[in-house]
């Protein structure tokens, strides 16, 4: 069983994001980036797969400029066996990521597509459902446990009112939530070692693929801020303090 | 000319808060006409109660047995043929909403605007990105149906209608996929508020140490009435349930008190609770990244301050 992963770059969550003062955008030169942290769960969670037996062949997949290689070493280094690289200068909405998607999964015919439930930058959780749509197979949306049996994937999904526990016949999309596991480091060696593995470039334009951008963002401003707030001495001030609000 | 479908989340028979949250929001778009869509397989009594919210104009039901459970597969066609004649599709943005909405915004072929905080214009949005650390305003061609899902902090349920909408019931033809199937639903159970809806919130962080220390947060908030909330080093730790995780990647609320106890204020945790009346923290860390953001700040032990707290109450 070949398992595509999504492998997203994007700004380091420790990284204290910067409205520009002309609301073109935010800050991204100079700023560390890292892999999605959603995606190095769905990359730890097919290797374990792959480790298990129920898996053969682990592809992590990057949309994105051409500097992307060297995130996609990373993935590499980690234990994919092999990384498609599809490259385009252009942003990328999640409607065209997931017609993406299905254009390498038509070419590769995985039986398994996990990618992170959402992208830290763009927070749009929408990709692994889009693609779902298209491909019209099952989704198992924000998996905390993963069971693959049979032609099935048991998922765990963490949702607002508990767990919720499904049955998608395979192929299937799964997207991951934080609990589903613990990715590992990447070890001196395995950066060695990921060198020699193959990363095949496409060119966005030679998919086939309709860039179907209906969204325009037009501004970007910083939140508004929370005014300073006091400090209170004891229980029994901050007591006062609420009763006073009303709120006790 | 807006005319706006709003799909109602419910569970147990119930609708959930987050339904009249999104009729304001799709108030706000000054829609023409805003109906509500309930897929059950039993909608009636959920049906009733979205009838009379404020602003809606009418409630059409989809009741088949396949809808029993909320998978995105079996209510996705339903609602993408349900959306012929809108401009707009609105689904709060909760877990039920996340799953589907991006569902059928593939299926109609369209771009999804997620966890809308504020309408400009009938095509034009606020949203976060990068945790809440940046609000976009994005504008969506006119030329297509608008899919969005709607961030429930951001939007105060619309009220009571003097009288109720009339309900009628669809008929939808289109065979539904069986490769996807529930298996089951584990709730915690418990008699404390809601903590998505709730009007108090306090909530425990890592500094509470232990899943049996825990019960001093669930007894101060029982105390006061409030919901159990916690970050996500809580939940990690196996203290509490996931479903209490307050941030970025759990949810998102904004209640009239929030208080957080043993947190230290790491931005994905300060995402969920932005929009929040009041926020006060205990930490014994006078230096926590939380006193930047909380209007009343208490430095000290929470071990000794929590029943001091409710000595003081009285
Ligand atoms: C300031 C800024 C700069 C940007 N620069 C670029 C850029 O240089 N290049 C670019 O392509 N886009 C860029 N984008 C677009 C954006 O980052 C996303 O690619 C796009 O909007 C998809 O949204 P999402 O990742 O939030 O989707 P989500 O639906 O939240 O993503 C869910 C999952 O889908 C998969 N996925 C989504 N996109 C990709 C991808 N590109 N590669 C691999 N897996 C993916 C991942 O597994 C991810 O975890 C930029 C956006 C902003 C705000
Ligand atoms: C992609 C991503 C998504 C994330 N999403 C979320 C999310 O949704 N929600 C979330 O919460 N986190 C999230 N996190 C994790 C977040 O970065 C923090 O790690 C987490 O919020 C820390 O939890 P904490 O404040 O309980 O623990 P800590 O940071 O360890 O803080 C514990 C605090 O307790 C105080 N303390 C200790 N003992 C006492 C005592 N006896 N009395 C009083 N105070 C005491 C300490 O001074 C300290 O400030 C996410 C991280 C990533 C990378």
């Amino acid at each position: 069983m070949k398992i595509l992963v999504g492998y997203k770059r994007v700004v380091d969550y420790n990284v204290r994001i910067q409205v520009k003062p002309d609301g073109t955008g935010v800050v991204t030169d100079g700023v560390k980036l890292s892999a999605n942290p959603f995606d190095d769960i769905a990359l730890e969670e097919a290797l374990r797969l792959r480790e298990k037996g129920v898996a053969t062949e682990v592809i992590v997949v990057g949309i994105g400029p051409a500097d992307l290689t060297a995130h996609l070493r990373n993935g590499l280094a980690m234990g994919a066996n092999r990384a498609i690289h599809v490259v385009t200068a252009d942003a990328v909405q999640p409607l065209t990521a997931a017609r993406v998607f299905l254009k390498l999964i038509e070419k590769e015919q995985p039986e398994l597509v996990i990618l992170g439930k959402q992208a830290i930058d763009d927070d749009a959780n929408q990709t692994g459902q889009m693609l779902a749509a298209l491909w019209d197979r099952p989704q198992a949306t924000f998996a905390s446990r993963v069971d693959i049996a049979d032609g099935k994937a048991t998922v765990t999904r963490e949702v607002d009112a508990g767990l919720e526990v499904i049955e998608a016949e395979l192929p299937a999309v799964i997207t991951t939530d934080l609990r589903l596991n613990e990715p590992r480091f990447i070890k001196l060696p395995d950066i060695m070692k990921a060198k020699s593995k193959p990363i095949d470039s496409i060119e966005f334009g030679s998919l086939g693929v309709e860039a179907h951008d209906h969204l325009r963002t037009t501004h970007y401003a910083a939140p508004a801020k929370r005014s300073k707030g006091v400090m209170v001495k004891d229980a029994a001030e901050l007591v006062a303090a609420l009763k006073q609000k009303g709120l006790l | 000319m807006s005319k706006i479908l709003v799909i109602a989340e419910h569970l147990g028979g119930k609708l959930n808060s987050s339904t009249a949250r999104a009729v304001s929001a799709a108030a706000a778009v000054k829609a023409d006409a805003i109906d509500v869509l309930v897929l059950s397989d039993a909608p009636d009594a959920i049906a009733a109660e979205a009838a009379k919210i404020d602003g809606v104009s009418r409630v059409l039901t989809i009741a088949r047995s396949d809808n029993a459970h909320a998978l995105a597969t079996v209510l996705a066609p339903q609602i993408a043929k349900a959306a012929a004649g809108y401009s707009h599709v609105f689904v709060p943005s909760t877990t039920f909403g996340k799953d589907i909405a991006p569902r059928v915004a593939a299926l109609l072929g369209v771009a999804q605007v997620s966890d809308v905080m504020s309408v400009e214009a009938a095509h034009t949005f606020k949203r976060p990105i990068y945790a809440g650390n940046a609000i976009i305003t994005v504008e969506a061609d006119a030329s297509h149906t608008v899919v969005a899902t709607i961030r429930s902090a951001s939007w105060a349920a619309a009220g009571n209608a003097a009288s109720s909408a009339p309900i009628e019931a669809l008929a939808i033809d289109v065979t539904l996929p069986t490769h996807t199937r529930f298996v089951e639903l584990k709730q915690g159970s418990s008699d404390r508020p809601d903590l998505q809806s709730a009007s108090k919130v306090v909530s425990g962080g890592r500094g509470v140490g232990s899943k049996e220390n825990f019960e001093i947060i669930y007894k101060f908030a029982d105390r006061i009435g409030a919901a159990v909330g916690a970050s996500r080093a809580a939940v990690d730790a196996g203290y509490v349930p996931s479903e209490l995780q307050v941030g970025q990647t759990g949810k998102i609320i904004a209640p009239e008190l929030y208080m957080a106890i043993g947190i230290s204020g790491a931005i994905q945790h300060l995402t969920g609770i932005k929009d929040a009346g009041t926020i006060v923290a205990i930490n014994k860390d006078g230096e926590a990244p939380i006193f930047e953001i909380a209007d009343i700040g208490l430095v000290g032990d929470l071990f000794k301050l929590i029943p001091e707290l409710e000595q003081a109450i009285g």
